[in-house]
This record gives structure tokens, sequence and C-alpha cells, in this order.
């Protein structure tokens, strides 16, 4: 049987009640949170929320989640084969699943 | 259920923040009009600009006599024929001003002695494109502009808005935008006495891509919807090194470009022998190879069956020092290691990947499209680079035209009095926001995009035929009808914030159109020029030195020719 990374992601809305939802991620070395993530949306379930523009390159900077309670950018942590626990920023506006508002608020929709 | 929806007034509208759309934004509220800057993603961190890790090219003959038309010269020479001149003429002459501003801006080019440093691409006859180190170019222009922006009051803007459709009068003239706040799910409608389209390039419609996510060529779509014409579409650039293997994580696949023009680097096949060669051009460990010919020569070793494990080519640097490569690339060295990748003593894999669009929206040299109202900026723009874009233009093109753009925009704004917007103009695309479909959420939207994403790379990539195009042109009719003419039922108030289904549905709605339009164009030019291989028609022809325009009448494409030379009026 193929390595697998068990993915717990704490999921829900502004506002609305949080629940967790576990799922399993084919693991390969070398992978990233990301990556995982990415494949899961594809693959699993296309509405899970996240935010992620540059994709692979650390440059947006906007991929910021806790990952096992430390802040991470998902495109740079590693995919590991094991339980890991993602979970949105939690000094900012939760606005569904992993997404938060990060905006400086000049940069925000009012 | 109609979500709760916003109106805004402004002089001028700029849809997109990267270097184009920032500088456009700077350039207009300069010139006195009230400015509203808004970005799909959030403002300065989405799009291409800030991937740029590489240069910018402009004539600035601080260390080596140089002149705007040298430049000139090696960007008609790489665009094969096929550059709108007039455009192509700007972006050299105006370059060493956007360059010199963003300098006294601090964007911090590397300086040897007390001027700017500058490196040769490739097809560049001399020393001209300047960076940031490193590999720090983009990230820095776009702080560098931002900070700008930031000291502007009046410059408003607004992260987070994805634009279903600008607003076309009866006469065809723009008078905003319809969009929606992903944040929320509100719908906004802009009333805007100009819009400038800063959208960038179509690179997320393939596989294997360089850009960010938002590069899905939504002005290109928004363009062709509100009756705009389109040139060049064929033109998709491939960049031959993108990073293949083995797995990197935090830096952008284009990242051995720097490392090429500093210390050389050998490519090789699968059996470790230099190939460039039997394609017409000997590396002799410089790095000369254009991006066309480089391309060419990567698919067709793997095609004969000499590519690398991964199916592309080896780039090896293992001839350098490890105190070389330190003194080149500093602390990316430690980041390659961090990806257990030590250049001293193992090459690294590379294949070509979708990295830049050289077709667009037709404007001219003041950046107006054919429609009243509406200007263009950056990559989103047709034309100034031909069949095949120089290295170093993009950013160059998207300072330049953003900086003209904006300019642009501020003067005709002077020239209307109040606002125009008609509510009856706008109300299509805000119905469309407002009252979705059926409640689809089975609809897999994220794995549509993987599916045309293999349409577009296995059948539109850089080699062509007349059997794969009409392959990927039904494949994607087939998506289009999947998707349907109207987008997933709005989640509930409470629940309507970053739904992901709902945006990659407006996604694929330009997505689709675009692609077709790449595949129809690509048919259409039964040549081979620059990034466009037809294996079918192999020559460049003579009488295929023209533009092919497209545009949308009644949900066809048609296409047109026009000869090169011919098509700024």
């Amino acid at each position: 049987m193929s390595a697998v990374a068990k993915l717990k992601i704490r999921r829900g809305s502004h506002g609305g009640p949080a629940r967790w939802e576990a799922f399993e991620v084919p693991f390969e070395p070398g992978q990233s949170v990301l990556d995982g993530l990415r494949w899961l949306r594809i693959n699993k379930d296309p509405t899970l929320a996240m935010r992620f523009s540059c994709i692979n390159a650390n440059a947006c900077k906007e991929c910021m989640i806790q990952l096992d309670g430390e802040t991470v950018y998902a495109c740079t942590a590693r995919l590991e084969p094991r339980e890991m626990t993602l979970t949105p920023l939690p000094n900012k506006p939760i606005i569904r699943d992993l997404v938060t508002e990060i905006a400086p608020p000049s940069e925000r929709f009012k | 259920m109609p979500s709760e929806s916003t109106s805004i007034e402004t002089d001028v509208l700029v849809i997109g923040s990267g270097a184009a759309g920032m500088y456009a934004a700077i350039e207009a509220s300069r010139a006195g009009a009230r400015v509203l800057l808004i970005d799909r993603s959030l403002i300065g961190r989405g799009g291409a600009t800030v991937m740029a890790q590489m240069t910018v090219a402009a004539a600035l003959g601080e260390e080596v006599p140089d002149a705007p038309r040298h430049h000139y010269d090696d960007t008609i020479a790489a665009g094969r024929g096929l550059c709108d001149e007039a455009l192509a003429q700007l972006l050299c002459e105006e370059a060493p001003a956007c360059i010199r501003e963003l300098d006294a801006w601090g964007v911090g080019w590397a300086r040897k002695g007390n001027h700017i440093t500058a490196t040769t691409a490739p097809g560049h006859d001399r020393a001209r494109c300047v960076y940031v180190d490193f590999i720090n170019t983009g990230p820095a222009v776009s702080k560098t502009l931002r900070t700008v922006m930031a000291r502007n009051k009046d410059l408003r803007k607004a992260g987070d808005i994805c634009i279903v459709d600008l607003v076309a009068g009866a006469n065809g003239e723009i008078s905003g935008a319809v969009g929606w706040h992903v944040g929320s799910g509100a719908a906004v409608t802009i009333a805007a006495k100009a819009t400038v389209l800063a959208t960038g390039g179509l690179t997320r419609l393939y596989r294997r891509n360089s850009a960010s996510l938002n590069m899905g060529g939504d002005g290109y779509a928004l363009a062709l919807r509100a009756g705009a014409s389109l040139i060049d579409m064929e033109f998709v650039q491939f960049f031959p090194i993108g990073h293949l293997a083995p797995r990197l994580v935090g830096m952008d696949p284009i990242m051995w470009d720097p490392f090429r023009y500093k210390l050389g680097g050998r490519l090789l096949n699968g059996r470790m022998e230099e190939f460039t060669s039997r394609y017409g051009s000997d590396e002799d460990g410089k790095y000369v190879l254009p991006r066309d010919l480089a391309t060419y020569a990567i698919f067709k070793e793997v095609e004969a069956g000499r590519g690398s494990p991964h199916g592309g080519a080896y780039l090896s640097f293992e001839h350098c020092s490890a105190a070389a490569l330190r003194a080149a690339f500093g602390p990316v060295i430690d980041r390659l290691a961090a990806n257990a990748i030590d250049l001293t003593c193992m090459p690294v894999e590379v294949a070509p990947i979708a990295h830049y669009h050289m077709g667009g929206v037709i404007a001219d040299v003041q950046m107006q499209t054919e429609l009243p109202g509406l200007f263009a900026a950056g990559e989103v723009v047709g034309g100034a680079n031909g069949a095949n874009r120089l290295s170093g233009n993009a950013i160059t093109e998207a300072l330049v035209f953003g900086r003209r753009a904006g300019r642009s925009a501020a003067a005709h704004a002077k020239t209307i009095a109040r606002k125009h917007l008609r509510a009856e103009d706008a109300s299509a695309a805000l119905d469309l926001v407002d009252n979705g479909g059926p409640n689809r959420r089975d609809l897999n939207t994220a794995a549509m995009i993987a599916r045309l994403q293999a349409i577009m790379a296995d059948d539109v990539g850089p080699f062509r035929t007349a059997a794969k195009l009409n392959r990927a042109l039904a494949g994607i009719a087939a998506l289009a009808e999947e998707l349907g003419e109207r987008p997933p039922h709005p989640a509930g108030a409470s629940d309507g914030g970053f739904d992901l289904q709902r945006l990659e549905w407006f996604d694929l709605r330009n997505m689709l159109l675009v692609a077709r339009t790449v595949a129809q164009s690509a048919l259409a030019r039964t040549e081979s020029r620059g990034a466009h291989q037809r294996e079918d028609y192999p020559q460049m022809l003579p009488s295929w030195r023209r533009h092919q325009r497209a545009r949308l009448a009644g949900g066809t494409l048609q296409l047109s020719g026009a000869p090169a030379e011919a098509l700024v009026s």
C-alpha cells in the first residue's frame, strides 16, 4: 500500500459553526502541503476553500495557514506521511475553511 | 436570491494589480484622476509580476553604449516579422525612463560601482537587462509600486474582486464593469469614465506554467465579450527550461534562467550528451539559444527517446565550483539545499513550460483599444512582441504600457463630465452574479480546470497539428457544455464568502472562451512561426506575415487577417 498523508482540516465559514474533516492524500516525497490541498480539491472536494496565487514560488505569500499549530506557508511546508492538522490563521477573521482576511485594510473591498 | 449589491463610482478603473495595473493607477492618479485599482486576488500579490525572477530590458547605456533603436532591432528580430512596430518602438523608447523612475522609488536594481548593472539575455546584442538580486526582480518591482501607491490616499484599492463583464453602451463605449466580491459574494457595479485592462496573460490554461493561479486570460475574454478584437492569439510562449525534477518547493519553475545568464550551464539530453547543435545552435557553454529554438530542441530529443527520466532535458552546473555558485546565487543555494539539490554534483531536469502570451487585445500607442473608454496595458496587449517575445521585455512592457495607459485613461476621463453607466447595460452581468442556475454543488470545477489544462498542454502546446487542434476544440466545447450558461447557485447569505466553485465557474467561463480562441487561431495559421509551430506546416511562409484578428459575433469567433505592417491605423 502506498503512503498517504492524513489531512485533518478545520472547516466552516464566517459566523457559522466549525467542523473537522479528515482526508487522505497520496504522499510522494518532496511534495508541499499545498500540493496535497490542490489534489484534494480536484479529486475529493472542490468546495474546500483555501487562498493561494503563485502556486509554488513563495512569492505571493497568500497561502499562510497553521500546520499543527504553527504558522506556515502551505507552498513550502512539506507534506508528510502522517496525520497533519490544518487550521486557518488564529489571529485573522475567518472567511471560509482555511481562508482568512489577510489583506491590509487599505487594500480591502469596503 | 439577489445578493447585497454595491455601486462604486470612479474616474479611472484599473483591473489587475501587477506592474502594468499598478503603474497605470499611479500615473492616472498623478494626472489628477480618482482611481480604483481592483484585483481578482490580493493587491500586488497575484499575477505575473511578483513571479518574475529574471530581468528587465532597457537601453540605459550605463555600462556599454546603447540606444533604444538597438533594443528595438533585437525586439523586431525576435518577433519573427510580426511585431507591431509602433508598440515595439514605444516599449524600447520609454523603457529607460521607467527603469530610472523605479530606481528613484527605491526598487534596488543591482549595481556595480555607481551605475545600474545589466546582463546579456539571449537575443540581445549587448548587456541590457537589469535585475534585482538575488532572483528578486518581480517581488521588488511589486513591492515598490505598492509602496508608491500607499502614499496616495486618493488611490483606492480593493482585492478579491472577480470581474464578470465590462459594461458596454449602445455605441460600444465602455462605462465600467460588473463583478462580485469573492470575500462576501456580494455583487459590485463600478461606474468608470475610463477603464484599464491590466489582467495579464493566459498561462493558467496550461498544465505546467510559470505564472499565478489568476492568469486565466480573463482580460482577453472580457474584451472579446465587450466587442473588442484580439490579435495573434496562437502565439503562446513556452519557456524552455522550466524546472521539472526533482520536486522543488518555494521557488518559481523559471528560476534557472538567471543562473544561465551568470554561469552558462550545460543543457544535456538523457544520455548526458549536448544536443542543441543538432538543432542549429551550438551553445559552447554560453547561453545564447533563443526560447523557441530551445523549446523545439528539447521536445525533439524527448520525442526521439533521448529525454531525461521525467521527460525533459538535464541542466548541469557541475562544471562550476561551489564558490562560483555561491558568489552568483548567494542564499538561493541554501534554498536549493533545503530541497536536497546540490548543483556541484548533480544536474536538474528541465522542460518547456507555458510562460507568456504574445497575442492579446488590440491597442494603439496611447493604449487605446478599439472600444472608447477602454485602455489596455501589459501582457494583455497584443502585438508588441510579435511571434516570439525577446527575453526581458515582459516587465518592460508592463511598466511602459502601464504608465502610458494610466495617462491616457486619466485624459479620457477628463473629457467626460459625469458618470454614464446605464443600468440596462449592466443588467445581464448583474443577473449572472445574482441569479445562479440550479444548485450544482456536484460540479467539480477544480477537476474541469485540470482537464482543460491537460487538453491545452497535450494538443495546443508549442507543436501543433490540425488533428491535435481539432481534438482540442472538441474537448473545449464539451467542457463548455458541462459548464453551462449559469453559475452554481449562490450559497446562502451567511455562507457566501470565498466560494471557490463559484469563482472557478466564472474563471472557466473566461478560460474556455480564450482556449477556443487560441486553438482556433492556431488551426487557421497554416505555417510555423516563432512560438507557433505546426508539424503539418513546418515552413515559415512570407504570405503568412500577417496578424490574425479574432472577434466574437453572436457567440461565434470570427478570424480575419491583416498585414503585419498595416495593423496600426
